[in-house]
Formats: structure tokens, sequence, C-alpha cells
């Protein structure tokens, strides 16, 4: 099963007293070509897992920064083929990296459920991430994604009350995704205050690891977000010095930006929320 | 609780059109599909406020206290009912069907979108939310929105395409007057998806403040299902005019689709009266090919945008494709979920009408009527001339024309020349 890969990459970071690093890209941004070379910067500097996200042309959860990069990637030409190829790239790249796709709903939609997880599954992701598309919501899809043997990563935000975490979580395998704020994905200047009890929560509802995200923007807020939860990550806050590199070399320059994160997450003792959050 | 304005007027039957309007029309499953269309595809922080949303639809749809302000400002606010015009001389022109207009244009603001806005002004009042935002394509939806927050003392931010900000300027205006604060959306195509997208995102961020005040009836669930009602009482009131006028019901329902407010409400009125034609007119634009018109049902597939599952225009990786039309009200890539459905089961059909015909039309019912329709509702006009054309006399023909033109007389201007395309 390829959700071993992301049961193993909790378990190691955990072995090491630290949360995992999970840096986001845009498949295809800000080309093709060159987000190979950050995706191989990001794994020299220290990813535990990556989430590759397919570009879509309206991203309902992605701030400004994320939106602009999901249509660069599309006017670079990433199809849902160049898409796959590029994953299957990165899959030979690091053949024991877990990689979970970031897609919305209408990309699996196109294809039908069996033909995308099939297709996904077999250019190498190990999980999937669907920002709009609730348990709520069958189409067979879960039952789908977990016949390819992919994972289905739910999601929780701050406003999910008790049970509805329970019950999204009831429906995810490898990680739960805590969305830190009320909002969609982009900087912010500090780490949400919403973060902690919506991890309490979690941990109350399930013992799936936890990855918070949105709104982690600089190494020392993903260090606090580190000492709750099992995994942190980065996405917006990556773009950006993409967008801003203006000729440098991406892969250095992806490398030094995971390799401070990781420091980051290696820097303090961890405060463990827990004995929760076993992997499996 | 109950809005000043309400108390001294009459609107007994006005009361009872309300509460019919509330109950009439084709309730979704608990989920909130219609048929396999439909559903709540939405990120999880809006989840919980979707259900908190229902719920106090639910509430107020039973609550005789609600059904009494709503009828109340409708009458005295909304100036409801709105009358059934007989339209002789283009009837005459046409030659065949007798053509007559629901008068959706002489509600307050100007156009249907207010029986909609009014109500759901009224149900975020009721949830103790302080702000209340909204998309807009042509800006009828933002002023009426603007509107009622204004009535009911509501902040209210509008989120408009740039491009239509640009073809629309005399709404922007409006909105402005109303003292709603109009944010442009200047990426994409700027235009109403574009719109949409950033009025979710902002409730995404700021949801336990605000009520989003969707203008069509898209969206995830419970939306399609609250436009629907609030807007089923165009069709609860012309079924009984038109019985009234002739004696008869409608051989044929016409009206335009662009998420399909307008359409639904008055569809509502005569769902179960399988003898009546229900036709939704979309936007041909252009031409049929990608990126010329925004007839999603006529030609598009289904898919999933904006919250839930409906027809689309999107290429072949499920990317949406950019919609075009004269009519900035009917310029999106997708389409309310049970207008899907109404179309899979066969209850109603879907045809496009072009920038072209709707433009005749447009002049043609100014002339002939000496009413200046809304370029939207001008291709339903469209369409109910060409099909009237082919019926006998003793058919009826049943248009709604959804909205009046005012804010459209500049861009036609200039697409037509500034003598309106005097012959």
């Amino acid at each position: 099963m390829s959700k071993d890969r992301i049961v193993r990459s909790f378990a190691a970071a955990r072995a090491q007293g630290r949360a995992a690093f999970m840096p986001y890209v845009t498949l295809g941004y800000p080309s093709p070509a060159a987000c190979l070379e950050v995706i191989e910067g990001l794994v020299e500097g220290g990813a535990d897992l990556l989430e590759l996200g397919i570009p879509f042309s309206d991203p309902l959860a992605d701030g400004p920064v994320l939106q602009a990069a999901a249509q660069a990637a599309l006017q670079a030409g990433t199809t849902w083929p160049r898409a796959l190829d590029l994953l299957a790239r990165v899959r030979a790249l690091a053949p024991e990296l877990p990689l979970v796709l970031l897609v919305y709903a209408n990309t699996v939609h196109a294809r039908g459920v069996e033909r995308f997880a099939g297709e996904a599954a077999e250019a190498g992701a190990d999980g999937v991430i669907l920002p709009d598309w609730p348990p709520d919501e069958g189409g067979g899809l879960r039952e789908a994604l977990a016949r390819a043997g992919l994972a289905a990563v739910g999601l929780v935000s701050p406003v999910s009350p008790v049970g509805r975490i329970a019950q999204i979580a009831a429906a995810s395998q490898g990680f739960l995704y805590a969305v830190s704020v009320t909002g969609v994905t982009g900087e912010r200047p500090r780490l949400s205050r919403e973060l902690e009890p919506l991890v309490q929560r979690i941990r109350r509802a399930s013992s799936l690891p936890v990855a918070a995200g949105f709104g982690i923007s600089r190494p020392e807020d993903a260090a606090a977000a580190g000492r709750l939860c099992d995994g942190v990550i980065v996405g917006s806050a990556l773009a950006r010095r993409i967008a801003e590199a203006q000729g440098q070399n991406l892969g250095r320059l992806a490398r030094q930006v995971a390799a401070a994160f990781r420091e980051a997450l290696e820097g303090g003792p961890r405060l463990a929320a827990d004995g929760a959050g076993v992997p499996g | 609780m109950q809005h000043g304005i309400t108390e001294n007027v009459e609107h007994e039957g006005l009361l009872a059109a309300v509460q019919q309007a509330l109950t009439t029309g084709e309730t979704p499953d608990a989920g909130g599909h219609y048929g396999s269309f439909g559903g709540r595809f939405v990120p999880e922080t809006l989840f919980p406020a979707l259900v908190e949303l229902e719920a106090a639809f639910r509430e107020a749809v039973e609550d005789p206290a609600f059904h009494r302000e709503l009828a109340g400002l409708l009458a005295a606010y909304v100036g409801r009912p709105t009358p059934v015009t007989e339209a002789r001389r283009l009837s005459q022109a046409v030659g065949g069907a007798r053509i007559l207009l629901k008068r959706e244009d002489l509600n307050h603001t100007g156009a249907h979108k207010i029986n909609n806005a009014l109500g759901q002004a009224l149900l975020a009042k009721r949830m103790g939310k302080e702000r209340i935002t909204a998309e807009t394509g042509a800006g009828q939806h933002g002023v009426a929105t603007a509107t009622a927050a204004a009535l009911l003392g509501l902040e209210c931010d509008v989120f408009m395409g740039a491009r239509d900000m640009a073809r629309q300027e005399l709404n922007v205006f409006r909105m402005r007057l109303l003292g709603a604060r109009v944010i442009p959306v200047e990426h994409g195509t700027a235009t109403l998806k574009e719109a949409v997208n950033e009025a979710i995102r902002d409730w995404v961020a700021r949801v336990r403040e605000t009520h989003y005040c969707i203008g069509s009836a898209v969206g995830p669930h419970p939306y399609p299902w609250i436009v629907q009602r609030f807007q089923a009482i165009i069709g609860v009131e012309a079924r009984r005019q038109v019985l009234q006028l002739t004696g008869r019901l409608p051989d044929a329902v016409v009206a335009c689709v662009g998420g399909g407010s307008n359409a639904i409400g008055i569809f509502s009125g005569f769902l179960d009266d399988g003898e009546v034609a229900l036709v939704g007119v979309e936007a041909g634009g252009r031409g049929l090919q990608p990126g010329a018109h925004a007839a999603s049902l006529v030609a598009g597939r289904p898919g999933v945008l904006h919250g839930s599952r409906s027809y689309l225009l999107q290429d072949e990786d499920g990317q949406v494709q950019e919609a075009h039309s004269v009519s900035a009200g009917l310029d999106y890539p997708g389409v309310g979920p049970e207008h899907a459905w109404l179309k899979e089961q066969g209850r109603a059909q879907y045809v496009a009408v072009s920038d072209t015909e709707a433009l005749e039309a447009f002049r043609a019912l100014a002339r002939l009527e000496g009413i200046v329709p809304a370029l939207e509702s001008a291709h339903a006009v469209a369409y109910a001339a060409r099909l009237a054309a082919t019926l006998s006399p003793e058919a009826v023909v049943l248009v709604n024309l959804s909205g009046r033109g005012d804010k459209d007389v500049a861009e036609v201007a200039r697409l037509l020349g500034g003598e309106g395309g005097e012959p």
C-alpha cells in the first residue's frame, strides 16, 4: 500500500522528536521544468512529505499567491497528463518520499473518480487532499481512492464542531489536515491563535497524525505549530519566494527555504500535545 | 421583529402568495441534491455555515411572523404583485401566439433580484449577522442586496468583476449611493465567475459575522433551494394572473437563464402543469464555440463549480472556460443545479439565443411595447417571439421579463451606435 510511505514518514519525524516538514508546490509552477528544480531543492533541504497541487482555474480555498501560481502553471501548459508526468518524475527522484496531491473537485470529476484514482496512483501518489469535496459528497470517490491504495486526507477547520471532526477523521487516512485559520491560503503576520484549540479538539476525536497548514509563513511560526502538531505545511511562503526569485537558481532557493524550516522544526524540544497522534 | 414599513399595509393576498411560494417547487434531498446535481462541494470552513443557514431557513419557512414580514416588504416596498402585461403589438408583429409579459422589471430596483435579496437579508438578520455580501454581474443583484442592506441596517460589500464594473457603471454608482462598498475583482476573466470566487473566499475568511447573499439559484446547498423559494413568488403570481387574463394556462413559459434564478422562480409555479412547456433561454453569444457563449446547459457538460454539481463550460481537464455574453448578467459558465436536473428529466428544455438576436429583441420591445427590457430578459423575449411565430393565435406564451434595461442603455448605444439603431 502506497500510503505506508505517509505512515513511515510521520513515524520517522516523530522518532526524531519533531514535526514533519511538508512543503506545498503547485505542479507546473513557475513552469513544468522549473518546478522539478524546486522540488529537488526541497527534497535536498529536508522535506518529509510533499504536497503537490494540481492547478485549477477556480481554486476557492486559495489566496492570491497560490491563485497566481495555479494560473501561471496553467498558462505554462500544465494539463492533467502533464501534471501526471511531473508526478511520475518526482516519484522517480524520491522513491521513498510520500507524495500527496491537492486536487479540486472538478479535476477529479472531469476524469471520473475511478480513472482519476488509478492514474494518480500509477504515477506515484500516496494520497489525495480534496479541499472542496467533503465526505458528505460521496460519488464513489473515497471507495475509488481506497481501491487504488490512496489515502484520503480530510481537512478540518477552526469552525468544525467536534462531531464533524470525528466524521471527517473517520473518512480519512494518513493524516488530518488542520486548517489553522478561518480563511484561504496565504501568509499571515503570525501563527493563528485558533490552531491550538483546533488541535485539541482534533486530538479528542482522532488518533491520526495532524498536519497544520494555511497561514504558516515563517520558520518560527512553523516551529510553534510543530510543537502542537505532527506535521507543518508551508505553501504560499514558498510560492512567494519563487515568484520573487527573478533569475535566482530555484533549486538552491528551495533548498535554503526547506533547510530553514526544517532547522526550525528540529530546534526546540517538542512540547507534545499528546500521546495521541500515533501514526496509523 | 417586524419591520415598521409593513405595519399599516394591507397585503392579505400577497401573504397567501408568499406562503404558497415558500412551499412551492422541488425539494432537494437532505444533502441538497436534485438527482445527481447540487450538493455541497465547499471548503470545510463553510460547511457549518451552510448547516446553520439551512436551519435558519427551515425555521423561517415555518414562522408566520417571517411570512408577514416578507409579504409586507414585498407589497409596500418592492411593489408586488407585479402585473402581467399582454404584448399585443409584439404578438401582432410576430404573427402567432399571444405573448404575455410577467413584469419583474417593475419591481423596486428594476429586476426580480430584490425578491431574493430581501428574503436573504431578513434571514441574515434572524441569524444575527451584521454584514452581508454579494457577487454581481450586471449589477442588479448587487443593487438589490445593497438596497436590502440599507433598508435593514446591514453592512454590505459587493464583489464585482472589473470588466463588469466598466460596462455597468451606472449600477456601480447606485450601489455606492446605497452605502455599499463595491470591491473590484481584477483577476481571471474579471467577470461574474471571478466575483463569485472572491465572494466565497471572503465568506471563508469572515464566516462568523457574514451572510453571503448569493444572487442566483447556484452555489452549495441550501442556496439553490433558498433562492428558488424566494423567487417562486413570480410563478405563483403569474399562474393566477394568466388564468385570470386568458382563462387557461400558458402553452409555454419562457425565461432567460444565466445562473437561473428568474427562470426557476417562474418555472416553479408551473412545474406540476405537465402541459405547460418550460423553456430556459441561455446566452448564445457569438456562437457555440468555446469562449464565445454562456450556454452551459446547451453546450456544456456536468462538473463542479462554486459548490455544486451542475452543467458547466469546461475543457477536457475540467478547467472552467470563459463565458461570453453581451449581457453581463448571463455571462457565467455555470448554471443552477435544479435546471440541470429539469433538463435531465426532460421537464424543461434549454435553448440559446445569440447576442444579435437579443439586441434585436431589445429594440423590438422598446418600439412595439414601450418597454426597454434588460439585455438578459431580451434573450427570453427573442426566443418567445421565435416560438410564438410557430404557434396558433389562440396559444399563449408567457415571458418572464426579469428586469428593465435602463442599466443597459449606455452599453447598447455603444454597440448599436448613438441612434439606438434608428432605421
